[in-house]
């Protein structure tokens, strides 16, 4: 992350004797900083001054992987519209090892199927939390086995008891999980094992002052893959604490709080508890365990999730080509949309539900709605009378009809003049189509 | 050790408006509403003071709206009568303002004429002592009718009207100036139009601290992440002080919410969606409680389970109590 040529030139032995490739300190220095280059390249480059470099231009939010692919962290700004958020919350459902093994199997599948599919994008829940409240570590280590052997998600093994977490954690290291807590009063034993098994760990604490020591105490162990737990269980203070964590890292580079951090609900009323984590996705969570565990509280959340960590710069687009929905023939109706993945997989999904084989032709509008599209000439019956034309898709069907939103009707005149296609104007909203789309084909 | 927090220190605030007028103040409302006046960002108590809590208006059509059964199911009989419709809002579910959509109005469909908007306008003032937004029928020229005959028959009740918008914003700033009435100013996801679109609006001699801004919101699964985004930038201009981004904001959460399929369809169509019952509530509470951290202060409902939850939301949020 961002050093200047001068911050790195400082480190260099000033030596001005080439070897490094470029001719003066000044100019590796440089070139290092716009991303050219590697430090290696310079032999006399101290250890010192190796480290300075590598730590002053380490991600001001350490990447914390773990699981099935799970990555927390590594964030570079507090607001998305500053460039974009990069490693969408983790979120995690929890079981307890109180359970019996064939009420937990049920509801380990149960959270298995917390996966969703729509407007073309598939999310799902990403992993499971195994609380320890039985009190017994050969319960716990048992539970976790059972847990394993039926999902492939990511786990995180939840105990304040080093017992349970030593009888549990080894089992299941090829799994990476993530293990938790280490707190004041365990913290160099949970430690210890995260670091024989080379397993992050979730440092909890009381409050951020707390926080910072335990912290700085759990590094001087000599290991750094940490997940931070700021303890407050009170949404208001959830909040202030996940944004004074993410200020201090990236504001303040500092280094103590440069970790990513795990949000846990207070709510025990699903539709509560769905709200309150809605907070936390927005404000900085890397990662929340739940207790809600069914389709309809998680798909709306999943979807904000999306939503928050959708790049700004770029909107999703599908190939502005000919698409073909079911069996087509040549009686196949043809509409014509947008390439914003919204639009499109809106429009989809329904010509797709009418169970008539249709052709969609989305028209390249640099992926925006239909409307924005209009508003910003990016609609225009020209360009869609072109697309029409060399889309081939005239070749395909026996008939001279296309099918445009309802609400660019007023198009509908340009468009058949220019394209010599007899424009039929659709619904204004996509949830139209299926009734639309029988009418016409019986009418 | 202690950690030095990172608290800012905003130059100014958002801007405060008044809603609603009560006797001693010219009109007929039992209580005012008041929005804005925040100088930190949402929900921060550690660096400023979070001054009038968010607001929920629930919304109330002219006509007997075409929204899903189980929405319609929870209001009873009274979807055909507005007054009591907006007393329910008040009464059972805590609505803070009763928001009248003159969708009846529209010249494709009922047609109904200004003095007829006028009068439910007076019904519904009548029934309920909570301050009221009052919008038209989405229809430009037939708006502008509709909502002078509204400015006049509302005169005193300090109402806030919509919509003015770009292309359309003189009629309505004028009836609210005359009437002494509060404007809703939408624009369409741009910091620039909407910046353009007070000014124009001040400009006629409509005081900053009558303006609410409409950023327009795209609902959960729909382009909310634009919303969310233009709303932060509002919010942090007005706290650097643009006075012309420090109104306090509106957002059509239940509009938006509910249009989607996802807050529509059954779990018999879509199984992999879950249950309806679930989902159909939280599409509206989550669009309401995502853009409550972009800075949202009046949010338009619709379903009263979701205000329920997002009640509490708020509740749990201005909370002071506790700090970092
Ligand atoms: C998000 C948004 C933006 C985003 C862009 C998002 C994107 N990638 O497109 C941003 C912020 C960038 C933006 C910019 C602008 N926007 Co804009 N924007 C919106 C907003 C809020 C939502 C649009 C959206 O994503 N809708 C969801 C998609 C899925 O809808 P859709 O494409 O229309 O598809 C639906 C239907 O049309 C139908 N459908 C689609 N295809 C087909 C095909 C057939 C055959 C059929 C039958 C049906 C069908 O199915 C879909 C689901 O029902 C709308 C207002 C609103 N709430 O709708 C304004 C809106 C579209 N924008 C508008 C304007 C004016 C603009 C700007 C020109 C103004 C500005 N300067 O900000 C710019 C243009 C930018 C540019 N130069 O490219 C206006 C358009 C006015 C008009 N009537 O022409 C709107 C309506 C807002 C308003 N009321 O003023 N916008
Ligand atoms: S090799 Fe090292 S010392 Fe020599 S010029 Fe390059 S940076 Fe300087």
């Amino acid at each position: 992350m961002g050093l200047t040529g001068l911050e790195i030139y400082k480190q260099l032995p000033k030596k001005n004797c080439g070897e490094c490739g470029t001719p003066t300190c000044l100019a590796f220095a440089m070139a290092l900083a716009a991303g050219k280059g590697a430090l290696d390249s310079c032999p006399y480059v101290s250890d010192a001054a190796r480290d300075a470099l590598a730590s002053a231009s380490a991600p001001p939010i350490k990447s914390i992987k773990f699981g099935n692919g799970s990555v927390l962290g590594d964030e570079t700004v507090l607001f998305r519209h500053d460039k974009t958020f990069y490693h969408p919350t983790t979120v995690l459902v929890q079981v307890s090892d109180t359970l019996n093994d064939t009420d937990l199997v049920a509801k380990v599948e149960q959270i298995n199927d917390l996966e969703f599919d729509r407007v073309g994008l598939h999310y799902g829940v990403d992993g499971i939390a195994v609380l320890e409240e039985s009190g017994d570590p050969t319960r716990f280590a048992q539970a976790v086995k059972v847990v394993a052997d039926h999902t492939e998600k990511s786990l995180l093994l939840l105990s304040d008891n080093v017992a349970a977490l030593q009888a549990a954690a080894p089992a299941v290291a090829a799994k990476k999980p993530l293990l938790g807590n280490a707190a004041e009063g365990n913290y160099e034993a949970v430690v210890a094992l995260a670091k024989e098994l080379a397993l992050p760990v979730i440092l909890k604490a009381n409050g951020l002052d707390a926080l910072n020591d335990l912290v700085e105490k759990a590094q001087a162990l000599g290991y750094k893959e940490f997940v931070l737990d700021p303890g407050s269980r009170k949404p208001v203070e959830t909040l202030a604490n996940l944004t004074q964590l993410r200020r201090l890292a990236i504001k303040k580079k500092y280094r103590p709080f440069g970790y990513p951090v795990v949000a846990f609900t207070s709510k025990n009323e699903p539709m509560d508890e769905i709200a309150e984590a809605s907070i936390y996705v927005t404000k900085y969570a890397s990662a929340i365990v739940l207790k809600a565990d069914e389709k309809g509280f998680l798909l709306p959340l999943l979807t904000l999730r999306a939503n928050i960590y959708t790049d700004p710069q770029k909107p999703i687009q599908v190939e502005p080509t000919l698409h073909s929905v079911g069996d087509v023939n040549p009686e196949s109706p043809v509409y014509v949309t947008t390439n914003f993945s919204l639009t499109y997989y809106s429009v989809e999904g329904e010509v797709e539900a009418s169970k008539i084989p249709s052709y969609i032709l989305p028209i390249d509008t640099d992926g925006t709605s239909v409307l924005t599209a209009y508003a910003a000439g990016k609609y225009e019956p020209e360009k869609i009378a072109d697309a029409l034309l060399n889309s081939g898709v005239a070749d395909k069907v026996g008939h001279k009809n296309v099918i445009i939103p309802g609400y660019v009707a007023v198009i509908s005149g340009k468009l058949q003049e220019k394209s010599g296609w007899k424009v039929i104007v659709g619904p204004r909203e996509s949830s139209g189509i299926v009734s639309f789309a029988r009418s016409l084909s019986n009418g | 050790m202690p950690v030095t927090l990172v608290k800012e220190r905003f130059p100014s605030k958002v801007g405060e408006v008044i809603l609603g007028a009560t006797s001693e103040q010219g009109g007929t409302r039992t209580s005012t509403v008041v929005v804005g006046g925040d100088n930190l960002l949402p929900f921060l108590h550690f660096e400023g003071k979070v001054v009038n809590r968010p607001v929920i208006a629930m919304e109330v059509t002219d006509i007997v709206p075409p929204w899903n059964e189980a929405i319609k199911a929870q209001f009873g009989d009274v979807l055909d009568n507005p007054a009591a419709w907006a007393q329910k809002c008040v009464n059972e579910f805590g609505a803070d303002l009763i928001y009248l959509k003159l969708i009846g109005a529209d010249p494709e469909g009922f047609n109904r004429s200004p003095e007829d908007c006028a009068r439910v306008v007076k019904e519904v003032l009548a029934a309920v002592g909570v301050p009221l937004v009052v919008v038209g029928c989405e229809n430009a020229e037939k708006d502008n009718e509709v909502l002078a005959a509204v400015a006049e028959a509302g005169a005193g009740e300090n109402l806030l009207l919509g919509l003015a918008e770009q292309d359309n914003y003189k009629s309505i700033t004028a009836a609210a100036m005359v009437h002494k009435h509060n404007v809703i100013a939408r624009s369409p996801l741009d910091i620039n139009i909407c910046k353009q679109l007070n000014i124009l609006i001040n400009e006629m001699g409509l005081p900053l601290n009558r303006i609410v801004i409409d950023p327009m919101i795209g609902g959960l699964g729909f382009g909310i992440e634009y919303a969310y985004s233009i709303m932060e930038r509002a919010r942090l201009g007005a706290l650097a002080n643009d006075k012309m981004l420090s109104m306090p904001m509106i957002c059509t959460v239940g509009y938006e919410a509910n249009r989607s399929k996802e807050a529509n369809a059954s779990a018999e169509e879509f199984p992999g969606w879950g249950d309806l019952a679930q989902r159909g509530v939280l599409w509206e509470t989550l669009t309401a409680t995502a853009l409550l951290q972009a800075g949202a202060s009046i949010l338009l409902m619709r379903n009263p389970e979701a205000v329920k939850l997002v009640q509490r939301n708020i509740a749990d949020l201005v909370d002071a109590e506790v700090g970092a």
